[in-house]
């Protein structure tokens, strides 16, 4: 199944507040896909103060997957994003099996939206609470069981862990289990200065995430695949695509310039591809 | 999509940076931005690429200058990296700002008294607060608080706008010694306070909202938390208040704030 994006520009999973937020600096419908922060099936207060803090080219965050709970985000955040004729992908994520047939199957009912975005590796402490998909056999587990309560048609993604090691086995295990696509990288695990559990984003990631995406191109050169980790500027995202990936998600540089993900789809649209940094 | 009161995303330019005691105050031109500043509302400017954390920044004052259509001033104290380059850019550097962001703090419809309550450079946006104040006929009374004269903003200033200043330091370099809450009970009730606006650390916040809830005032707080993106996308300045029927939930200081009422703010137990 394609994932059937007006271009290749989506906006990452936790960069884009509820959609709302990002309208006033461009209309989220003209971007390829909009992502939303993970949902679970009860709301999630999430990390305590200090939530992000500023590193070398990066960003590190415990957010701690804050969200209002599917029924709370099925009434007051997606409406308004089918409304703008916004493609949305809601990510999701469970505690158990169980949990994430449950939110898939209420997604389901729910008519408009573009796909549904399997987050497999939260970075922070949540990590801890939410079903560990860390072994390949597992993140297949999670992917087949969000897609059995999916109507057809309703394409999944899985975003999978960020180590090169496995990302690969990992991205064939999914595939089999029914995912349409790949989203390749993720914030790393890392640590507050505190010491509490953190996830890592921005710049820093980036040469990871490419060679997540090369191993997993490698392995799987007829895998759709989407590249996230980093990515900025147009040169960023020019590179991913000539190396295999269908689409792009942006995220920490989104939180810098509100406006980074509509001037890329801008820049690819030109004719003659611009030289200078997005 | 944009409404007029929505936040600009603009290339500014600082026009002039000049530093009175320990704050910088840069001048910057905005395009629109000025025109729909309120007072309360901010602005997050890009420090570099390489700093991924926008900074958010207090608008002190708005200036209509010929030629350059109105400017923005904002007082600026150095305390790390982004601050720093910010305060060293020499005049004509290009600035990415975005704003104005955030809620303003309302304005009450009678002409009642007014105390508002600043602690250093965070005092900013009551200057501009207290003009429209007084455009309305309120009584205000200001008292401003810093750790030493270096850090006191615009004292001077604020007598121009306000019927009675007080001012205090920690170390009693200028005005009165000691901390806010040993002045704030007797200021609201010699100015017979209907509405009490504070701006500055937690624990001034906490203070003012405390004082204000004892003598039967109103408060309105700006709180200041360290933003990633200030525009609400990130989810990194949260805010515990306490909303109908006793049930807490988190609010975005850059959005649903950074101005909120001091009585519905979850203040952290050992903050005040």
């Amino acid at each position: 199944m394609s994932l059937a994006l007006a271009n290749p520009v989506m906006v990452a999973s936790g960069c884009g507040g509820t959609g709302r937020e990002l309208a006033a600096y461009g209309d989220p419908a003209e971007l390829g896909g909009f992502v939303t922060r993970s949902i679970t099936l009860a709301p999630r207060a999430g990390g305590h103060q200090p939530r992000i803090v500023e590193t070398p080219s990066g960003l590190a965050h415990a957010v701690d997957l804050h969200n209002p709970g599917v029924d709370q985000f099925l009434a007051l955040e997606l409406p308004w994003l089918l409304q703008q004729g916004v493609t949305t992908f809601v990510s999701v994520v469970g505690r158990t099996l169980g949990e994430y047939a449950e939110i898939a199957r209420r997604l389901g009912r729910t008519p408009g939206i573009a796909g549904v975005e399997v987050n497999l590796s939260p970075p922070d402490a949540a990590a801890s609470s939410v079903f560990d998909a860390r072994e390949p056999f597992h993140a297949a587990s999670v992917v087949a069981a969000v897609h059995r309560d999916l109507p057809r048609g309703v394409p999944v993604l899985a975003k999978v862990r960020p180590d090169p090691v496995r990302v690969a086995e990992t991205a064939r295990a999914v595939l089999e289990a029914g995912a349409d696509a790949v989203v390749v990288g993720n914030a790393l695990p890392a640590a507050m200065p505190d010491g509490r559990d953190a996830g890592l984003s921005g710049p820093a990631v980036r040469p990871l995430a490419v060679r997540c995406l090369t191993e997993v191109r490698a392995a799987l050169p007829d895998a759709t695949v989407v590249a996230c980790g980093g990515l900025a500027t147009v040169d960023d995202v020019t590179t991913v695509l000539e190396l295999g990936a269908t689409a792009v998600q942006i995220g920490t540089a989104l939180l810098h310039d509100p406006t980074t993900a509509h001037r890329l789809v801008g820049a690819l649209a030109a004719p003659v591809a611009g030289e200078d940094e997005a | 999509m944009t409404e007029e009161r929505g936040p600009l995303h603009v290339t500014g330019e600082l026009l002039a940076t000049k530093r009175i005691g320990a704050h910088h105050h840069l001048t910057v031109v905005a395009r629109g931005v000025p025109e729909r500043f309120r007072p309360g509302t901010f602005v997050a400017v890009s420090t570099g690429a390489e700093r991924l954390a926008r900074r958010p920044l207090w608008i002190h004052r708005v200036r209509p200058t010929g030629g350059y259509g109105a400017t923005l001033e904002l007082v600026v104290e150095e305390r790390g990296p982004g601050t720093r380059w910010l305060v060293s850019q020499p005049a004509g550097t290009r600035l990415d700002v975005i704003g104005p962001l955030g809620r303003p703090f309302s304005l009450p419809k009678e002409p009642v008294a007014c105390v508002l309550v600043g602690e250093g450079y965070a005092a900013g946006p009551l200057f501009p607060l207290a003009e429209r104040l007084r455009e309305r006929g309120c009584a205000i009374t200001m008292v401003l608080v810093a750790p030493d004269e270096a850090h006191l903003l615009s004292a001077l200033e604020a007598r121009r706008s306000a019927r009675a200043v007080t001012v205090v330091t920690a170390d009693g370099s200028v005005g009165q010694r000691g901390s806010v809450a040993d002045v704030l009970d007797e200021t609201l009730e010699r100015a017979g306070a209907a509405v009490v606006y504070a701006a500055g650390p937690d624990e001034v916040l906490h203070a003012a909202a405390a004082a204000a809830e004892r003598a039967g005032a109103w408060s309105q707080v700006a709180l200041e938390r360290p933003m990633a993106c200030a525009t609400g996308l990130c989810h990194g300045c949260t805010v515990p208040v306490a909303g109908e029927g006793g049930h807490t939930r988190l609010v975005r200081s850059c959005t649903e704030g950074p101005v909120l009422r001091g009585d519905r703010v979850v203040w952290d137990g050992g903050e005040a």
